[in-house]
């Protein structure tokens, strides 16, 4: 799963380019279309971020801290 | 009116840091880091309120003016997945490093990292630089916003005299936890009268379709892309919120945290808050070239408080103002506590000026190192013309170039302190060069190509950090076992709760 997730990652990244819409001058419901396609990369980020930390969130992190407070 | 509601707000502002007070434990820790007890929501406001600024609200709706809605592509839906990328892989590793080490800045983090007393004396001073351009942008941004939405009645320069007062307040007396509470009323602010803002305009000027379509008639090279922004110039800005791995007001607010799981609810809420506060900044900014024709240059920035003044009444016009200000003041306060921080912490405790026992001192040294900060870049303030924008660029582009520095800290164990010297060099002479060769040029880009220093400086840094750290000797496998212990499993595929 992680490793999938972190394809995903890097597959977005990449949509980012968005070069199909660069002289794209139609409006969606008023808003231009190159600005609608990245308010919904904005949608797919959060949910990609949101499932890297239900399943790629790294381990020991507090286990650590507790074992370990601080000096 | 208008008048009237702003100094309200900075009461409020300030009220709400005072109260922070009274739980303050007089210790450096707890004045600094808040003693590490900042739970989820207000760490996701005040890193979310610390990383948007003037910046966002004003120098995005000045550049859209000019460059029409690509801007929130170069900059928004960019930082949406980078960011809270590295939160996600960053953040919570170094919070863990800090609580266990007992970390108040980054620089004792790099230090302890590469065994070395000398690298954290040149971050020191690098980090400084870059800070100051930021610095700048709030001083700029807050005097900018009080002089339009005043009419003129405060100038800008009592106006960003005031910002840096209000926040030197709060700042000083409440220290972390009244930054972190304040940040969080502030980001609540900017957000909601951002929208409200959005809605009024956009309701006066017609409603979204008719104000878009009748931009599209008068204006359409600002509904698209070509002539204003190069392919390669949106690949390279993908690189520039990177910088926000090395701010060091964000990494102070990262070591706030009571616990890592708190960093999950701003990794999640973190890409769509960003198109949240943009999306109504950017669109502001290109149907301000319909009620304000001809603005040049720097003059753009004020355009979001021009439409802000033509389409809401009094009292409304004060409330959305606020927002604005808050947002400048949000990053400001956390700004000036990373340099108090740095200063007492990196320099003062770590040459032996001041015992480490003398908690008292270090908060009052640190305050007296931030005001001086302040009042440079407040003086700084006065005499700069570049526009907001680019100047957050700069200072944005020296953050990110930096980056590959906490990568190597965290995951490669044969790095060590000749590579990051190294590296940190190279930044250096490259940010200089380009900074002074770009000079008249605002828009420039490596040959004209639309290739932005910043790609250049990242490639050049990593590889410079790579080879050196291979050519010398690596660490002691002391520090190697103190930071990659077996027990530490970063890399399990398995979900944790902690």
């Amino acid at each position: 799963m992680k490793i999938t997730l972190y394809f995903l990652l890097g597959l977005l990244y990449l949509l980012h380019n968005d070069l199909f819409l660069w002289n794209d001058e139609c409006l969606i419901h008023g808003i231009p279309s190159g600005l609608a396609y990245h308010l919904a990369y904005c949608v797919a980020a959060t949910l990609l971020m949101t499932a890297l930390t239900y399943f790629a969130w790294p381990e020991g992190l507090e286990v650590d801290s507790d074992k370990d407070p601080a000096v | 009116m208008i008048l009237a509601v702003i100094i309200i707000y900075f009461v409020v502002v300030l009220f709400i840091g005072s109260i922070s007070v009274r739980l303050f434990r007089n210790t450096g820790e707890d004045y600094f880091v808040a003693t590490r007890t900042i739970g989820p929501f207000v760490l996701f406001m005040s890193l979310f309120g610390t990383h948007m600024t003037a910046f966002t609200i004003l120098g995005a709706s000045g550049e859209a003016y000019h460059t029409g809605i690509g801007v929130f592509a170069l900059m928004a839906s960019s930082s949406a997945l980078v960011v809270p990328s590295i939160f996600f892989f960053v953040g919570p590793r170094i919070w863990s490093f800090g609580k266990r080490y007992g970390y108040l800045t980054q620089i004792q983090f790099f230090r302890d990292r590469w065994d070395s007393s000398a690298l954290g004396l040149i971050l020191f001073v690098v980090l400084l630089a870059f800070l100051l351009p930021y610095l700048l942008i709030g001083v700029m941004g807050g005097g900018t916003t009080l002089n339009q939405i005043t009419g003129g009645l405060i100038p800008e320069w009592l106006g960003g005299l005031i910002v840096c007062g209000v926040v030197l307040i709060y700042v000083t007396t409440g220290g972390m936890r009244g930054t972190a509470w304040v940040n969080t009323f502030q980001t609540l602010v900017f957000m909601i009268f951002g929208a409200l803002a959005f809605y009024i305009i956009v309701k006066n000027m017609g409603g979204l379709t008719q104000a878009m379509n009748q931009l599209a008639l008068q204006h359409p090279e600002l509904l698209v892309r070509e002539g204003k922004i190069q392919p390669l110039e949106m690949l390279s800005y993908t690189l520039i919120p990177l910088s926000a791995g090395m701010f060091p007001h964000l990494f102070i607010h990262w070591l706030t945290s009571s616990k890592a799981e708190n960093f999950k609810f701003t990794i999640r809420l973190y890409p769509i808050s960003i198109a949240f506060v943009w999306f109504p900044s950017v669109m502001l900014g290109v149907l301000g070239t319909l009620n304000f024709p001809g603005l040049k240059g720097a003059a753009a920035n004020s355009v979001l408080i021009r439409m802000i003044e033509m389409h809401a009444p009094g009292a409304l016009a004060g409330l959305l103002a606020a927002g604005v200000v808050s947002s400048v003041m949000n990053s400001l306060d956390s700004q000036v506590l990373a340099i108090g921080s740095m200063f007492t912490q990196d320099i003062l405790e770590h040459y032996g000026w001041i015992s480490k026992k003398n908690e008292r001192q270090h908060v009052l040294l640190g305050r007296i190192f931030v005001a001086a900060f302040v009042a440079l870049s407040y003086l700084l303030s006065l005499v700069t013309n570049r526009s907001i924008f680019r100047l957050g660029i700069w200072c944005f582009t020296g953050f990110a170039s930096l980056f590959p520095l906490i990568i190597a800290a965290l995951f490669w164990k044969r790095s060590n302190k000749y590579g990051a010297f190294a590296s940190i060099f190279s930044v250096i002479a490259m940010w200089l060069f380009f900074f002074l060769k770009s000079g008249s040029d605002q828009n420039y880009t490596l040959g004209g190509t639309g290739i932005m220093p910043v790609v250049l400086m990242i490639a050049v840094s990593s590889l410079v950090l790579i080879v050196v750290s291979l050519l010398t000797p690596a660490v002691s496998e002391d520090r190697i076992k103190k930071f990659f212990p077996q027990t530490r499993k970063f890399s399990a595929a398995s979900p944790v709760e902690a």
